[in-house]
């Protein structure tokens, strides 16, 4: 497949390894913040080819992960309800709440439907007009206008059964806390590419002057995460503090201007918490007032019930690149992928689901 | 977050104001909005999430951005074979 | 831990069940979920020798003739896919099992569940779908059920089928005959059944021409056995995909399984659709393939015979049984590193992330 299959090819990923080795002289700790990279590196396996140097560490970028306890509670009490067709996508599903997940509430005879696009939830609206139908919004700034497009189709064709949870996540208030907070030992970031095709990069700069961090815009195949390895590592030996772009193929500076501009006809900013982090101000979206009609957190009285997640569960640490997965006591014990204690253990681009999956045996 | 595909434009027709393209993923077709791309045009690559275009592939940067891989490969040594 | 009691009041073997304590689709997936029920609930019952060895038939001798014995339902949704449908699927899937265990197939029993409501001319045209593919595959329906449950209960039809079959003298198929040094042979591109129903599925349809690859695999089965005696093991990689069949092989024969990920052949629908929805080929179903473990100076007169056959045309090697690592199979990735590959808990999901 074009675009994909040459940013795989062995030889270039393992010159882009030799060419790491060479520039190291030492010790550096740097981030990917997208549980998409993440995945790709596990996957590959490519931290195995960074010299032992380089510490790879894993940030918050798994928005299944950051969805927070009290929205995933209220999606399982929605779906729960006799008239309400409860759609997501794939990965929420396995999601723990404090006491259930969206798989059990279908096994209990629950209308939980997934589909791959969010205009897939319209189309079944449309299908079913005696059903509720609810779609659970939840992604980054990437997955914000394709949502924001289902709320806007839904107002326009005046679809009264249909409605959204929606909880987004912002990356650039994420970075700024972590980057600002005491413990910090991150020295560059691989920037979101597919976040950045969306937004563009310019708030990314205003990170790189305002913490003196090196940021490069990565992409998703291997080599394009050791190209920004590369270039990230380039920067850091030349003292140099720069915002690089390596996804040039998909990223300029602005980024995609219409789909911004539908995310801001559609929803605005707010706080948010985030699942194993708490809350980080003006790092959500949330539905304008206008959209009320749609809004399914307006529309179902919900309360929610919280439980804190158990106490051996250290995702907090995880999802800051703290710790790593093999640093948890429960890890592969008895936070398993099908028993999962936290979030970062549900879906194959959480840390630890992904450590768990491709890594295991080299850990011990 | 954010599994996006690089797909081609078969072909595109008028859907309500915007344009809804047929894309082209290896050996399977599926349709996608435009509306975040809107002078896409057949041929060209899109990248996909989650049925919609974020961005297009802009061509010459990635045939830029490859050729410069490929150099540093033929640079290089083959591993295993250096000092 | 709990510990239960069974009806004569004896403790039985404490089993660790995920909190929560119901089914859950995940557990028929063919994944660790299904791996942990089975072991948990069923082997505990019903422990014997023959069914601890957990191959995909049960291999009895009766007066002097070994007889393999096997059974399977079908729940498959949509009932008629690209390629097939329940009523071949049924077929072909027993027959298939059969043929694991190095059996000439040679009757069937098949037990219908079918939900009110569904249409005659449905249940007509399955049937006679299920009674073409049994005549190729020169089996017999000799005996069955048919039940009717509420409207409701069942997705319009599940279909059981039995079989029994004739082992030859001296084959003797079985996982726990893997050893390090065999060879992993696969017999054709993977993920073709599950990618052609995912094709049809409501909320993720895309268009492709891939049609379900589900086939009867026993006259394959029989040229491989003709070419050489030295095969360990069969074992068809249906729900769960390459990666639950080589896991489950790895951890009954105590190996590791190492495997090349660019030996794998892969369609490029398959390809295409599994970068879209986020999903790794390894995991998808498969039914019209097979695994073979195979004797290391054997695989190439074993490789030729199944190339030969229409139903192994793209048969590769695609590894080795090796000492290290016992129970877990790694895969070196295109890029040259290792990785595991391993059990998913329950179905493989599509991703946005």
């Amino acid at each position: 497949m074009k675009y994909i299959d040459e940013y795989r090819e062995g030889r270039i990923v393992q010159s882009l390894a030799a060419r790491i080795a060479s520039q190291t002289t030492r010790p550096w700790r740097l981030m990917e913040i997208c549980g998409g990279q993440t995945h790709t590196i596990m996957r590959y396996g490519l931290d195995e080819l960074l010299p032992a140097s380089i510490r790879l560490v894993h940030g918050p970028g798994c928005p299944v992960c950051v969805t927070p306890l009290e929205v995933v509670d209220k999606a399982i009490e929605i779906a729960s309800t006799p008239d309400v067709t409860f759609v997501s996508y794939g990965d929420m599903l396995r999601v723990p709440g404090s006491r259930n997940d969206l798989f059990r509430v279908r096994a209990a005879g629950g209308d939980v439907r997934i589909v791959y696009s969010p205009m897939d939830a319209v189309k079944l609206a449309r299908a079913m007009p005696h059903r509720r139908v609810v779609f659970f919004g939840i992604g980054f700034e990437t997955t914000a206008p394709p949502n924001a497009m289902a709320v806007w189709e839904a107002r326009r064709a005046n679809l009264t059964n249909f409605s959204m949870l929606a909880s987004h996540v912002l990356v650039p208030p994420a970075i700024r806390l972590l980057l600002g907070s005491p413990g910090n030992e991150v020295q560059g970031f691989i920037a979101p590419g597919h976040v950045c095709t969306v937004m563009g990069y310019w708030q990314y700069e205003q990170l790189c002057r305002d913490f003196q961090v090196p940021i490069v815009v990565g992409g998703f195949e291997p080599a394009d995460l050791m190209k920004a390895v590369s270039m990230l590592v380039a920067q850091l030996e030349e003292g140099r503090v720069e915002l690089e772009n390596q996804y040039a193929r998909s990223v300029c500076r602005e980024g995609n201007l219409a789909a911004q501009r539908i995310m801001a006809d559609v929803f605005e900013v707010c706080d948010r918490k985030w699942r194993g982090i708490g809350m980080i101000p003006q790092s959500g979206l949330a539905l304008r007032l206008e959209f009320a009609s749609w809004d399914a957190e307006r529309i179902f009285d919900v309360t929610g019930v919280t439980a804190d997640e158990p106490a051996e569960c250290i995702s907090a640490q995880v999802l800051r690149g703290l710790k790593r997965p093999t640093d948890c006591p429960a890890f592969g014990v008895r936070c398993l992928p099908e028993n999962p204690m936290g979030a970062p253990m549900v879906s194959a681009e959480g840390a630890c689901a992904a450590y768990y999956q491709y890594r295991r045996h080299s850990i011990r | 977050m954010c599994l996006a595909v690089p797909g081609e434009i078969l072909t595109t027709e008028d859907y309500g104001g915007n344009r809804i393209a047929r894309v082209r993923f290896g050996g399977i077709t599926r349709q996608a909005f435009l509306d975040f791309v809107p002078e896409a045009e057949v041929g060209d690559y899109v990248m996909v999430h989650v049925g919609f275009a974020i961005s297009r592939v802009d061509a010459e940067e990635a045939r830029r951005t490859y050729e410069a891989l490929e150099a540093l490969g033929l640079l290089e040594p083959e591993p295993g074979t250096e000092e | 831990m709990l510990e239960a009691q069974n009806s004569i009041g004896q403790l039985v073997c404490p089993a660790p069940l995920p909190a929560g304590g119901q089914v859950l689709l995940g557990h028929g997936s063919g994944g660790r979920l299904s791996a942990d029920l089975v072991r948990d609930v069923f082997l505990a019952a019903f422990h014997n020798p023959i069914l601890a060895r957990m191959d995909d038939q049960a291999i009895v001798s009766v007066n002097g003739s070994r007889l393999a014995f096997t059974t399977d339902t079908f729940v498959v949704k949509p009932l008629f896919f690209p390629g097939g449908d329940i009523g071949s699927l049924a077929v072909h899937g027993t027959v298939n099992d059969l043929a694991m265990g190095g059996a000439q197939p040679l009757f069937l029993s098949a037990a219908f569940i079918i939900e009110e409501g569904l249409s005659i001319e449905t249940l007509r045209t399955v049937v006679g779908s299920l009674q073409q593919a049994a005549s190729a595959a020169a089996v017999q329906v000799v005996t069955g059920d048919t039940k009717v449950v509420e409207r409701g209960s069942g997705d319009g039809l599940f279909i059981n089928t039995s079989g029994i079959g004739l082992v030859p003298d001296g084959v003797q198929l079985s996982a726990c005959r893997a050893r390090p040094g065999d060879r992993v042979l696969l017999s054709g591109p993977i993920g073709e059944h599950g990618i052609a129903i995912m094709a049809r599925r409501e909320g993720l349809e895309f268009d492709c021409d891939l049609v379900s690859d589900s086939a009867a695999l026993h006259t394959l089965v029989a040229d491989m056995l003709a070419a050489s005696r030295e095969i360990r093991c069969l074992r068809d990689p249906t729900r769960g995909g390459v990666s639950s069949t080589l896991n489950e092989i790895a951890s009954q024969a105590g190996v590791g399984i190492e495997i090349e990920e660019c030996s794998i052949p892969v369609r490029e629908e398959v390809k295409g659709a599994c970068e879209m929805l986020g999903l790794d080929p390894l995991y998808v179903a498969n039914e019209g393939k097979l695994i073979a473990i195979v004797a290391q100076e054997a695989a190439e007169v074993v490789l030729d015979a199944m190339q030969r056959h229409a139903l192994g045309g793209q048969s590769a090697i695609i590894g080795t049984v090796t000492a290290a690592h016992p129970g877990l199979v790694t895969m070196r990735t295109t890029v040259g590193c290792s990785r595991i590959v391993d059990m998913l808990a329950g179905d493989q999901l599509p991703r946005i992330c």
